[in-house]
């Protein structure tokens, strides 16, 4: 096995940035992207267009995987493999590459999170980042009235996107009261005032289709035999326990869901990098508890696409200087990153997940979808097992068993179950699924 | 809910064994407190497959505590099932068990098996080849030999060792997690209480029921012993339409059970949940516990499967978990008083079989500790027998 230089897993804003850094030092660099083209969930590209121009615009140093899914991170002596399968899932003939570095970025971003409530299991129910990934990655609308319903900026401009392939938009639905959150933290949202700009440009999209925006209101409820017909949207109070009296009935074709975003972290916890209050912890230069483990963009916190980039440059730059290279300290990128992290702060204490949640489900809601568990079956195991811990609970209930392996429902599940530490649910040895016959090879 | 001041015995572990050790006690009508410095059932327990196993044991002691333990998982399951109802549930599967031998080699070890473990009581049924292949319509054509244990069972671990905590609770005892025992409080030279975190817990008996960190306990207690940790891992498919009936394994599999190399040991064994995924094990090695994944490891595994069931090949896998099993320098679980500290009781070193050998070893501790008759003879699993009993340290 040749020793690569830098191995940077994810090929979203910063990954890229990583591989770029590294690279510009003169170090050869791997890049592993699960996408058939760079970008990541934030700069996805048009899948039926040619090219992929942040691939073409990298250095030549960098040696890009595309559809490349990393099933293992392995630790050996003063070094980790990382083992990918390249080429679609369903693809037989995809193949198996172990890399070997000193040096490993860690850039898998995160995923939109789903509360669970009666009727979010019908097809047409999507998450925010699915709807938005179908709007600008196939230019595909995921209905013709659709309501987007969470938490968070990103709301904005996912229901942008479904407004540009030309879906209707029938409202927004904010759980939180998004513009008093703000003015509690004025330094935080200071700094992030170069993304305030871009947020009201997605708001001036939203006026000009006229598309309702409103706070302190969630979908508590999803209609519909075959697919979902309606919703009900209702006022929340500051728990987010639905205001009585409040509800009302929205007709729809589709719904997309985001409750801000759990880190992708599986590889992290892999690599055993610490983890505190569910990201990764990194020093200044980004590296992880973890000697020659480095953790860039929403692992480390969820912040966006600036910040993200800034972390990447770092990231990619201390891999780069651990494998030799000579490296200036890159002190633009680390002022973005200081503004940055206020900005993050700023927006975790405007966009918080409240307890409410937990009542808009049913005892016969399926809060665990791939193993059909359902919030009555899940409470009834935990009182009767006195479950503790995670891996009892996944044990004695099924919940997070399946296919998804607790990615959709870990941090649900756990919250409800009252257990603590649902980033055990992380713990995932295998990153994803395999082919035996591919895990026989040699 | 209210807690315990003090105790009969206090049970420190609350994997399966310690799990059944306080399940017998309390059954006996001992208040028994059970500790844990995590959350129950989270440690070696939720680490296995959940075998209840004859077929994988030669004639010998450990065949005599099993063939007990098999008669009284489903007469304890279902007493449970009227005392405390759901909570008893447990997925208890009689399946079987089918040894397979790929090769002529294996072929001859493994009639001899057979016919000795007759001769002890075990049914195990000598098979032809087709004969195999027709209970395991996907078993490889390359089976030269095999036998069918209509003994062999199955059930769900964490499930049955919570369920024996429910009805020690029902009984008024208690189960503690997040609580450390420290060590051991002594009067006289007898056990009189257990140290946690800011006090004690005064009892007449302590157990430790620790599984591999059965020794740092020891330790702790002024009594140590060597029970050491062995690695394995399982690999866990997708679910599937039935593909695997019973439980299935290459002959191998029994010389790599009782063998004591430190080196990586790794033999085929196949069997389906009650919710269709295939359980792929086994890996043995001693490596402390040091849990780092080792791909190597999961690359034998699934090349041994697929020699067994080459359908297998294009089944997805959708995860691994590992575990640390309790090892004893003579492969012999440890049941009995310790000789030097009079009060505490050591119940572990059951190795892979854990599962298996639970309630009848919950049993035979709680015979002994209230002074009755057992079952099965105790002498084979005391602590004093040679290898066992380490030095205090100062």
């Amino acid at each position: 096995m040749r020793r690569a230089g830098v191995v940077v897993v994810g090929g979203g804003p910063a990954g890229m940035a990583a591989a770029r850094a590294a690279a510009g030092c003169g170090v050869a660099v791997v890049l592993v992207d699960a996408g058939p083209k760079l970008g990541g969930q934030y700069h996805r590209q048009y899948g039926p267009a040619d090219g992929d121009r942040f691939a073409e615009a990298l250095p030549e140093a960098v040696e890009h995987l595309a559809n490349a899914t990393v099933w293992a991170v392995e630790p050996v002596a003063g070094a980790h493999r990382v083992h990918v399968r390249v080429g679609a899932v369903d693809d037989p003939s995809r193949v198996g590459r172990v890399l070997e570095t000193r040096a490993l970025v860690l850039a898998t971003g995160a995923y939109d999170r789903a509360l669970p409530f009666p009727g979010w299991d019908l097809p047409g129910v999507f998450t925010a980042g699915a709807a938005q990934a179908l709007a600008k990655g196939q230019g595909v609308a995921v209905g013709d009235r659709v309501v987007v319903a969470g938490t968070g900026p990103f709301l904005l401009p996912v229901a942008s996107s479904l407004v540009a392939v030309g879906a209707r938009v029938v409202e927004v639905a904010e759980a939180n009261a998004a513009v008093s959150g703000w003015a509690a933290r004025p330094a935080g949202a200071l700094a992030g005032w170069s993304k305030t700009g871009e947020l009201v440009r997605y708001a001036g999209v939203m006026a000009r289709h006229g598309v309702p925006y409103r706070s302190r209101n969630a979908v508590v409820a999803a209609h519909g035999s075959e697919w979902v017909e309606s919703v009900t949207v209702a006022r929340l109070d500051r728990d987010w326990v639905p205001v009585p009296g409040s509800a009302r009935r929205v007709e729809v074709d589709a719904v997309a869901i985001g409750f801000g975003f759990t880190p992708q972290m599986e590889t992290a916890v892999a690599a055993r990098c610490r983890i505190v209050d569910g990201f990764v912890e990194v020093d200044a230069a980004q590296g992880t508890s973890v000697a020659g483990v480095f953790a860039a963009g929403e692992l480390t916190g969820i912040g966006g696409a600036d910040l993200a980039a800034a972390e990447g440059e770092i990231a990619g730059l201390a891999a780069a200087k651990r494998v030799g290279a000579v490296v200036d300290p890159p002190l633009r990128a680390m002022a973005q990153v200081r503004s940055g992290r206020r900005f993050a702060a700023a927006l975790a204490a405007a966009y918080p997940v409240r307890a409410g949640w937990r009542g808009w489900s049913r005892d016969d809601t399926v809060v665990c979808r791939c193993e059909e568990v359902t919030k009555g079956a899940l409470l009834r195991a935990v009182e009767r097992r006195e479950v503790g811990a995670v891996r009892s609970l996944k044990l004695v209930s099924g919940a997070g068993l399946g296919l998804c392996q607790g990615r959709v429902c870990g941090r649900n599940v756990a919250e409800l179950a009252g257990v603590e530490d649902a980033a055990a649910f992380a713990r995932r040895p295998i990153a994803s699924p395999i082919r035996l016959s591919e895990l026989a090879e040699e | 809910m209210s807690r315990i001041g003090s105790a009969d015995a206090v049970v420190i572990g609350a994997g399966i064994i310690g799990a059944a050790c306080a399940e017998a006690l309390s059954a006996a009508g001992l208040r028994v407190l059970v500790l844990d410095r995590g959350a129950a059932a989270t440690g070696t327990t939720a680490s296995g497959e959940g075998n209840v196993l004859l077929s994988d044991k030669a004639p010998g002691p450990e065949l005599e505590l099993a063939i007990a333990s098999r008669r009284r998982w489903p007469e304890l399951l279902t007493s449970l099932r009227e005392e405390i109802g759901e909570a008893a549930e447990a997925e208890w599967e009689p399946k079987g068990g089918l040894v397979v031998a790929t090769d002529e080699a294996a072929a001859a070890p493994l009639a001899a098996l057979t016919a000795a473990q007759r001769a002890a009581g075990v049914e195990a049924i000598d098979l032809e080849p087709d004969e195999a292949r027709n209970l395991e319509p996907h078993l490889t054509e390359a089976v030269r030999a095999a036998a069918s244990y209509p003994g062999d069972a199955q059930l769900q671990p964490v499930l049955a060792a919570t369920a024996l905590l429910a009805a020690v609770r029902a009984r008024g005892g208690e189960v503690r997690g997040g609580t450390e025992a420290h060590g051991l409080v002594l009067s006289r030279g007898a056990v009189a209480g257990v140290r946690v975190e800011g006090g004690t817990i005064p009892c007449g008996a302590a157990v430790n029921a620790c599984g591999p960190w059965a020794g740092h306990f020891g330790i702790a207690a002024g009594a140590p012993i060597t029970v050491m940790p062995r690695r394995g891992m399982v690999l866990v498919t997708a679910p599937l339409p039935p593909v695997v009936r019973r439980k299935v394994y290459a002959a191998d599999y029994v010389a790599a059970v009782a063998s004591s190399d430190v080196d990586l040991q790794v033999s085929a064994v196949v069997e389906a949940t009650a919710t269709g995924t295939v359980l792929i094990g086994s890996s043995r090695q001693r490596v402390g516990f040091d849990d780092a994944l080792e791909v190597a490891v999961l690359r034998r595994l699934a090349r041994e499967a697929i020699r067994l069931f080459p359908v297998l090949a294009g089944v997805p896998v959708m995860r691994t978990y590992g575990g640390f099993r309790p090892y004893t320098p003579d492969h012999l679980p440890v049941v009995g008083e310790d000789p030097r500290v009079p009060g505490l009781w050591h119940a572990t070193g059951h190795e892979g079989a854990g599962i298996g050998l639970a309630p009848a070893t919950g049993k035979l501790l709680a015979d002994l500790l209230c002074g009755n008759g057992t079952e099965v003879d105790p002498a084979p699993f005391r602590v004093d027998r040679p290898g066992l009993l380490e030095e205090a340290r100062a």
